[in-house]
C-alpha cells in the first residue's frame, strides 16, 4: 500500500532510466515507421488502423488506468462519427470544427452515461454502460438525422483550415496521423498527471482513496468524460476518413471490439492498445474477403486472452526477460 | 367497443399479453443470471447464447431426429446444461481467483464464438419452428383472443421460476448453494464439494436459459441473433432488480416485460428503450436496485 502512495507522490520514479531511454528509441522508430508507412501500405487501411488505435487507447484510459470496464464505448465512437458527419455534410462545417463537434458531443454523452454508471461498481458498471449504449443505439436507429439503416453517406472531407485539400489521400493520412499523435500526447500527459495518479490509486484500492479524502466519484466521472471525448476524437476522424457514419459504429459489437483490442495489446500499457488495434484491424481486413465469419475468430481470441494471455502483447513483453533487461516493469 | 385510457381494450390486452410473454423470458433469464452470479460471481454473458442454443437444439432435434417439442423441452436444457458444465469445468473455473470482470469478458468471447458459429452454419435469417399440435390454435376468452401456446408459455415459465425458487430456498441442495454463496471456504470445510456445486450451478443456469430458448422457439423465429438481442435487455433487468434475491429477479422480469408491453400501446416509439429508461431512473433513486442488498 505504501508503495502506491509513494508512486502517487513521485510520478517519475516508476520507470528506470534505461527503460526511459529504450522507450524514447521505440517512440522514434515508431514515429518514423508511421511517417513512412503510406509508401508501403494502402492509406485507407493505415488511417483505419490509426483511428482504432486512438479509440483503443482512449478506452484503455478508463479500463487500464481507472479500472472501469465500460461496455458502451461504441456510443462515443459512433456518436461522434454521426455528429461530425452531420455538421460537415448538412451544415458545411470545415473538418477541424466537425471533429471538434464530435469530441464535444461525445464528451456530453460521456457525462450523461458516466453520471448514471458510476453509481454502481465493477460488474454492474459494465452492464449499465452496455444497457445505456444499447439505448443510444435505438435512438440512432430511430432519429431523423442519422438516416436510420442507411447512415450518413458521402460526407465531404473538405479543406483543413481552408487550404489543405483532404481529398488527397496523402494529406488526409498526415492529418489523421497528426490528430492521432495529439491524442496520444494528451493521453500520456493525462496518465502521468497528478489526476492520473489518483485514478490509479482508485483502481488499486478504492476505499483507501476515499478514506484519503478524494472524491472518488468525481474523479471517475472526469476519467469517463475524458475517455469518451478521446473516443469521440477517433470516431469523428473515422467519419471523415471513410466519409460515412453508420449504425455499425454505435452497435454493442463495436464496444466489444475495442475491449478486445485493449485486452490483446495489454491493459494498462500506454502503447499496447495500438498493437491490439493493429492486429484486430489487420485480421478483419484479412477475413473480410473470406467466407469465414470474424465473430468466431474474435470470440476465440477473447477466450484465449482471458484464459492464458491476460497481460496482452505489450504486457507480456514488459514482463519477459528481454523487457525486464531493457528496464521495463509490469505491475498488475 | 370497450375502451381503456382511450385505447381499444382488445389492443390493450393484446399488448399486455405480449408484455407478459416477454416478461416470462426476462424472468427466466435473469433468474438464471442471478443464480450463477450468486455463487460464481460471474456475469454470464453467454446466457443469451445458451438461450439461443436451446431454441436451436429444439429445431435441430426435430429436423434430424424427428424429436418432438415435448421431448425437446426436456432434452434441450439437458444438452445445453451439460455443455455449460463442461465449459465451467475446463475453462471458467480457472478464472474464479481473478477480478470478476474477466469472467464477464470470457463469457462474452464464448457468446461471440457460439453466435458466430451458428451464423456461419445456419445464416443470420430466422427459421420457423411450429407450435406443437396439442397447443395450436386459440381460445376466445370473451374479451380477447388468446393463442393457447402463449398462455402455455406464461404458465410454464411461472412454474419454472417458482420451481427454481423452491429448489434454492427449500431443499437441502439449495441450502448448500446458499451457504456456499455466503462463505465457500467454510462450506468446503464442512465437507461439501464446492467445486462440484459450482459446476452444477453453472450447468443449471445454462439449462434454464436453454429451457427459455425451447419455449421461445415457436414464438420468435429461431435465429443465431436471438440471444444477443435479448441479453442486453436482461442485463438492464438485472440492474433494476439487483442480483441479491432470486424472487427479486423473477418479479422484476415480469414487471419490466409488462411495462414494455404497455409502452407499446401508449407510445410505441419508446418501447425499445423503456426498460433502459426505467433502469436509469432506478439508478438515480435506488442505486442498489429494487431488491438489491449490495452497495
Amino acid at each position: 500500500m505504501s508503495e502506491m502512495t509513494q508512486t502517487a507522490a513521485k510520478p517519475h520514479i516508476e520507470r528506470s532510466a534505461t527503460a526511459s531511454r529504450t522507450y524514447t528509441i521505440f517512440v522514434i522508430i515508431g514515429l518514423a515507421a508511421l511517417i513512412l508507412a503510406p509508401m508501403f501500405f494502402y492509406p485507407i487501411f493505415l488511417m483505419k488502423l490509426l483511428c482504432f488505435a486512438l479509440f483503443a487507447c482512449a478506452f484503455n484510459l478508463l479500463l487500464g488506468y481507472t479500472g472501469l470496464l465500460s461496455f458502451g464505448h461504441a456510443t462515443f465512437f459512433g456518436g461522434a462519427a454521426y455528429f461530425t458527419a452531420h455538421v460537415v455534410k448538412e451544415w458545411g462545417f470545415p473538418p477541424e470544427l466537425g471533429i471538434l463537434t464530435g469530441v464535444v458531443g461525445a464528451a456530453l454523452l460521456g457525462l450523461v452515461m458516466g453520471f448514471f454508471a458510476i453509481r454502481r461498481q465493477g460488474i454492474y458498471f459494465a452492464m449499465i454502460t452496455l444497457a445505456l449504449s444499447q439505448m443510444f443505439f435505438f435512438f440512432c436507429l430511430q432519429a431523423e438525422f442519422t438516416q436510420g439503416e442507411d447512415g450518413i453517406q458521402s460526407v465531404p472531407r473538405g479543406h483543413l483550415f481552408g487550404f489543405i485539400d483532404l481529398n488527397i489521400s496523402t494529406n488526409m493520412y498526415y492529418f489523421v496521423l497528426a490528430v492521432f499523435l495529439i491524442g496520444m500526447v494528451i493521453i500520456w500527459r493525462f496518465i502521468n498527471s497528478p489526476f492520473g495518479m489518483i485514478l490509479r490509486s482508485i483502481r488499486e484500492n478504492e476505499p483507501r482513496a476515499i478514506s484519503l479524502g478524494y472524491s472518488v466519484a468525481r474523479y471517475k466521472l472526469g476519467a469517463f468524460v475524458m475517455s469518451a471525448a478521446l473516443a469521440g476524437l477517433a470516431g469523428g476522424l473515422k467519419a471523415l476518413v471513410f466519409q460515412f457514419a453508420t449504425l455499425t459504429d454505435v452497435a454493442w459489437q463495436m464496444s466489444g471490439e475495442v475491449i478486445l483490442m485493449t485486452l490483446l495489446g495489454g491493459i494498462g500499457t500506454l502503447i499496447g492498445p495500438i498493437f491490439g488495434a493493429g492486429l484486430v484491424v489487420t485480421l478483419q481486413n484479412y477475413l473480410a474477403t473470406s467466407q469465414f465469419p470474424v465473430t468466431i475468430v474474435t470470440g476465440v481470441i477473447f477466450m484465449v486472452c482471458v484464459l492464458i494471455f491476460r497481460r496482452g502483447i505489450i504486457g507480456e513483453f514488459y514482463a519477459s526477460r528481454l523487457g525486464r533487461k531493457l528496464g521495463f516493469e509490469h505491475r498488475r | 367497443m370497450t375502451m381503456i385510457f382511450g385505447i381499444p381494450l382488445q389492443a390493450f390486452l393484446g399488448q399486455l399479453l405480449i408484455g407478459l410473454i416477454n416478461g416470462s423470458f426476462y424472468a427466466l433469464l435473469s433468474l438464471g443470471l442471478a443464480v450463477i452470479f450468486g455463487l460464481l460471481r460471474v456475469i454470464n454473458f453467454a446466457h443469451g447464447a445458451q438461450y439461443m442454443l436451446g431454441a436451436f437444439a429444439a429445431m435441430l432435434m426435430l429436423e434430424y431426429f424427428g424429436i418432438n417439442y415435448w421431448v425437446a423441452l426436456v432434452l434441450g436444457p439437458i444438452v445445453v446444461g451439460l455443455f455449460g458444465a463442461v465449459i465451467e469445468r475446463t475453462m471458467l473455473s480457472r478464472l474464479y481467483d481473478l477480478d470478476p470482470l474477466y469472467g464477464l469478458l470470457f463469457t462474452f468471447g464464448l457468446a461471440l464464438t457460439i453466435e458466430g458459429t451458428f451464423r456461419y452454419l445456419y445464416g443470420a435469417a430466422g427459421q420457423p419452428y411450429s407450435v406443437p399440435a396439442q397447443l395450436a390454435g386459440g381460445t376466445n376468452l370473451g374479451f380477447m383472443f388468446l393463442p393457447i401456446y402463449r398462455g402455455w408459455v406464461v404458465v410454464v415459465s411461472l412454474v419454472a421460476c417458482i420451481g427454481t425458487w423452491l429448489l434454492i430456498e427449500k431443499t437441502k441442495l439449495g441450502a448448500y448453494l446458499r451457504a456456499a454463496t455466503e462463505n465457500p471456504v467454510l462450506v468446503q470445510a464442512f465437507g461439501v464439494n464446492v467445486p462440484v456445486l459450482l459446476t452444477l450451478t453453472y450447468g443449471l443456469g445454462a439449462a434454464l436459459a436453454a429451457f427459455a430458448g425451447v419455449l421461445a422457439a415457436p414464438i420468435y423465429q429461431v435465429s443465431p441473433l436471438m440471444g444477443s438481442n435479448i441479453i442486453i435487455v436482461v442485463f438492464a433487468v438485472v440492474v433494476v432488480g439487483g442480483m441479491g434475491s432470486i424472487m427479486g429477479a423473477i418479479v422484476t422480469g415480469y414487471m419490466l416485460g409488462i411495462a414494455e408491453g404497455l409502452t407499446k400501446v401508449f407510445y410505441p416509439e419508446a418501447s425499445n428503450i423503456v426498460i433502459f429508461v426505467i433502469m436509469a431512473i432506478v439508478l438515480l433513486l435506488r442505486p442498489a436496485g429494487l431488491f438489491g442488498r449490495d452497495a
